[in-house]
């Protein structure tokens, strides 16, 4: 299992190396949770891709389904209650759905690779940091234990933890919020993965280090041509770092466009809606702008656009027909029946 | 959303459901939810409602054990000794010619009676340390504390060797009272500090919410504070401890009377007629099985019971 | 690591100082004639009166008193038994039976316990899960000495799978189910606790990102999951030493092990409290000692303990 990694580091084989699509592209993938109160459709028909080198945003509230997306993408997700109902997800124009458990794990922190919210309960408490990075060369590799470990310091480095070497034996607890997100980072980018999945990195973190941990992320990203998804709720963090975002709700992509097309003129209501709620400078003294009601219930998913009870654009068919990821232009799109007037500003 | 277990209804269903109905069904000015939220789930929990049958036939048999058999335990024919069972006598005879069923059948009043009586002593000594501990703080928290810690020093059976070879020694013969009270006594000397624990941390958990402060600033009395308040809060889970204790405490009666530092003779109980005939396993086994399974199955009872008690009132005791 | 066990060494001193000086006072300081009662209907001979009262000091002050107890716990001399050979003597002769009795209960438990407790951990619900929760709440409420004799009169009598007692020389096949019978409760209790602690840490985030790792599961479950679950079986066992040692008593009583436990089941069968108190308090303070080692184990495991 080492060989094949070491010899090869692109783990997705021969077939996967001349293919001509993106990276890593998941296409109408279907999601549910199975639970006794009935079918969640937490995943319903996302389809979104990433090459090497970019940056792919996916925003959107708790519930909207952007975490089970990522974490069906890295095979993490709890099977049951989950269940993968359709779609694919290929890596290299492989179908890794597909691939039988013991290909998936090689590709899981050696092609594709993860880091979480709160990095406190994400690493394991009772092993050394530096331990806990090495593993990732001794099981994908089987490098020796010392040479893990000097691996391990040279990472810490690279993610610029001071005194790397003497902290190298401490324990996740003995260090601060932001040192130990540097920590995941250090253990997702080992193995230089292709693609690094970043799960509302900066969440549980001060303002100032969150900061700090984006420009480290971007960073690493411009080092080593790494695609990026950044799930997150917060539009602030993904200003600056994102080329495309996904703006999902209830299970959907609402609006698929560049950082600065979404910034400059949001195509759907529901990102138009969470653009208007970010506090500005020059609109000081306004009252906020915040989006009424609730987000949906999964299990009772509102009829036609999951979005209508919510929206200001709503007309009649909005309550009975789904909307469809309209095309606005080029790469953009919108699952609003009515995203012209969206774009002009004309509300129903 | 990154949880998804946090979509399966699980415990939250019936909760929000206990809740619906309880308010439906509640006597007006009963809000203590608490209660009959837990009752709610027990009412469906085959686990409680065996447990509790048991408990009731073993409660009925300790307070009327005429009831069952109209032999008089204390009745010996000597001749009989160590029959095995027979249409007559149907858990046959003991080593003194006394009737095995009749001696098993008065044997749950002693074990119910010392079980119950221990566990309440040292629920109150327990209990009251507790509270004085966790709400005063401070010096008599570390005094009470440090003053639980030796007490928790000495492992449970093996103090209670030491004690009950002082204070009634094997050689002695107390009265049947006498030996009673001084092993009740004992059990809850030693068994105080476990349940001080569990009130002192219960009364922590609370002491410093929101309400109690408010209450506090609103200028009701320590007395006030502690009754209403804090003590409420404290009871669940020392209930709980409370129901599996007294399970256990009948099994160390048993072992304490099985060692022979425990009760002995006249007194009828079940650990005494184990010991009684374990030298005649081979011979006549019956007269060590019955009393041994009515044992067990009283210990299992305030267990299952205590197990469900606690599902119930406080899932994260555990 | 160093600090950590010095300040658990410290926290020890006052434990056992207060321990020993409440054996003390309950056996000879409570008031009334400390002799009434000890030697049977008839009062206490003056000899052995006067032999207790020089042993035990009993003419000093109390504070005096104890300290040359303590002086004498100390030194290894921890009183006699009633023909005057002293204690010390005779429970190192036994000892090491005792402790081959105790390596059986713990390996089975260990085994037995928390494999049990994983394997339905892991798989909740399932017909094994169903089977060990059922067994366990049986084991719970089977006391040691009906395990002992309802064992030794199935496997031993009924059956001849077993001898029913042990022979002196002690061979370790014939220690395994006397070795289950000490271990039975504590067995239960570990298969219990593993299991809820392995189907909560389960689902914890760490676990998580073992697999996202891309680590096999084996390694998942064998060394990121165990490792934490492990924890709380730990402290327990230290808390149960206690419970196990009584139980010894029992166990070596039933089946005739020349350990310990079955010096001090014929003490008390014999009468000799004299003997008996000073045995029970060498396996007080040899309960102390262990909780002291699973204290230290406990912070090996969990590195958080030791930084608290």
């Amino acid at each position: 299992m080492t060989e094949m990694i070491s010899t090869q580091s692109r783990p997705a084989g021969e077939a996967g190396r001349n293919y001509s699509g993106s990276l890593l592209e998941v296409d109408n993938l279907l999601v549910e949770f199975h639970t006794r109160q009935g079918v969640a459709k937490a995943v319903n028909g996302v389809t979104y891709s990433v090459d090497a080198g970019e940056t792919l945003a996916v925003l959107g509230e708790s519930g909207s389904g952007k975490s089970v997306t990522a974490q069906t993408i890295m095979g993490i997700l709890d099977m049951p209650p989950g269940r993968i109902t359709g779609g694919e997800i290929r890596f290299r124009g492989v179908d890794l759905l597909k691939l039988p458990e013991a290909e998936r794990r090689k590709i899981r922190g050696a092609g594709i690779s993860m880091i979480f919210q709160d990095a406190l309960s994400a690493l394991n408490p009772v092993f050394p940091v530096g331990w806990q990075i090495g593993e990732m060369f001794r099981v994908h590799r089987g490098t020796s234990r010392a040479e893990a470990k000097k691996k391990a310091i040279e990472l810490m480095d690279k993610v610029r933890i001071p005194a790397a070497k003497q902290r190298v034996n401490d324990y996740p607890h003995q260090f601060s919020g932001g040192m130990r997100q540097r920590i995941m980072i250090a253990m997702a980018i080992a193995l230089d993965p292709e693609i690094l999945i970043a799960d509302e990195p900066t969440t549980a973190l001060d303002v100032t280090v969150q900061a700090q941990i984006m420009e480290l992320l971007a960073e690493l990203q411009r080092e080593s041509n790494m695609g990026l998804i950044l799930i997150t709720h917060d539009l602030g963090v993904v200003a600056d770092v994102a080329d495309k975002i996904a703006v999902m709700y209830g299970g959907r992509i609402v609006e698929h466009a560049s950082v600065h097309e979404l910034y400059a003129n949001p195509a759907h209501p529901y990102a138009k809606g969470l653009l208007e709620s970010i506090p500005r400078v020059d609109q000081k003294g306004q009252e906020l702008y915040a989006i009424k009601g609730t987000p949906p219930n999964l299990l009772r998913m509102p009829s036609g656009c999951a979005f209508h009870p919510r929206c200001p654009y709503r007309r009649d068919n909005c309550v009975t027909d789904v909307p469809p990821l309209y095309e606005v232009d080029g790469s953009r799109r919108s699952a609003c029946h009515y995203w012209r007037e969206v774009l002009d500003g004309t509300a129903g | 959303m990154s949880d998804p277990t946090a979509l399966q209804p699980g415990p939250v269903t019936t909760d929000a459901q206990a809740t619906t109905e309880s308010q439906a069904t509640a006597p007006v000015g009963k809000p203590s939810s608490l209660w009959s939220d837990a009752w709610h789930e027990l009412r469906r929990k085959p686990l409680f409602i065996i447990s509790s049958v048991l408990l009731l036939v073993i409660l009925v048999m300790a307070a009327f054990p005429q009831l069952f058999t109209s032999v008089n335990p204390e009745w010996a024919d000597l001749k009989k000794s160590l029959q095995p069972p027979s249409s007559e006598h149907i858990f046959g005879i003991d080593i003194q010619g006394r009737d095995v069923f009749a001696r098993t059948i008065y044997g749950a009043r002693t074990s119910i009676l010392v079980g119950v009586l221990a566990t309440l002593a040292s629920t109150l000594i327990g209990g009251l340390f507790g509270i004085v501990a966790g709400y005063l703080g401070r010096w008599a928290d570390t005094l009470i504390s440090r003053f639980a810690e030796i007490f928790l020093g000495l492992p449970y059976v093996l103090g209670a060797i030491i004690v009950l070879s002082t204070l009634a020694p094997v050689s002695s013969d107390p009265s049947r009272l006498r030996i009673m009270v001084i092993v009740i006594l004992v059990m809850a000397l030693l068994g105080w500090p476990i349940l001080m624990r569990i009130s002192r941390s219960a009364i922590l958990a609370v002491k410093h919410s929101d309400y109690v402060m408010a209450a506090r600033g609103l200028g009701a009395s320590p007395m006030r504070i502690v009754f209403r308040h804090l003590l409420p809060n404290a009871l669940a889970p020392i209930i709980v401890v409370a129901t599996i204790t007294v399970g256990s405490y009948i099994g160390v009666e048993a072992t304490l009377s099985f060692l022979g530092v425990g009760l002995r003779s006249p007194v009828i109980s079940w650990g005494l007629a184990i010991s009684e005939h374990a030298n005649y396993l081979r011979t006549a086994p019956h007269a060590l099985l019955f009393p041994a399974a009515f044992l067990s199955a009283t210990v299992l009872t305030f267990v299952m019971l205590g197990d469900a008690v606690r599902d119930a009132l406080d899932p994260k005791l555990r | 690591m160093g600090r950590y066990t010095l300040r658990r060494l410290l926290q020890l001193i006052p434990v056992i100082l207060g321990t020993t000086f409440l054996i003390h006072f309950l056996v000879w300081n409570l008031p009334g004639d400390p002799f009434a009662g000890r030697c049977g209907e008839r009062p206490c001979n003056p000899a052995y009166i006067e032999r207790m009262t020089e042993l035990y000091n009993l003419n000093d002050p109390l504070i005096i008193q104890y300290g040359k107890y303590l002086l004498n716990l100390l030194q290894g001399n921890f009183g006699e038994d009633f023909r005057g050979v002293p204690v010390a003597e005779t429970m190192a002769e036994v000892w090491p039976n005792t402790v081959k009795l105790a390596v059986v209960a713990l390996s089975i438990e260990i085994i037995i316990g928390i494999g049990a407790g994983v394997l339905t951990g892991l798989k909740r619900g399932g017909f094994l899960d169903n089977l060990v929760m059922i067994s366990t709440l049986f084991l719970m409420s089977l006391p040691v000495f009906v395990i002992g004799y309802l064992l030794q009169l199935t496997l031993g009598l009924q059956l001849g799978i077993i001898r029913p007692t042990v022979s002196p020389e002690m061979p370790w096949s014939e220690l395994i189910v006397p070795g289950f019978v000490l271990a039975s409760l504590q067995v239960a209790f570990t298969a219990r606790l593993t299991r809820a602690s392995i189907a909560e840490n389960m689902r914890a985030d760490y676990v998580r990102t073992a697999v996202a790792k891309g680590l096999p599961r084996r390694r998942v479950v064998g060394v990121h999951l165990l490792r934490n679950s492990l924890i709380p079986a730990v402290t327990f066992l230290g808390t149960e030493v206690g419970a196990l040692m009584a139980g010894a008593i029992v166990t070596e009583g039933i089946f005739n092990i020349n350990g310990v436990g079955q010096t001090i089941y014929r003490g008390i069968i014999t009468h000799d409290a004299t003997a008996v108190v000073p045995m029970v308090t060498v396996l007080v303070l040899v309960y102390l000692l262990a909780t002291l080692l699973v204290d230290l184990l406990y912070a090996v495991l969990d590195p958080r303990i030791r930084y608290e």
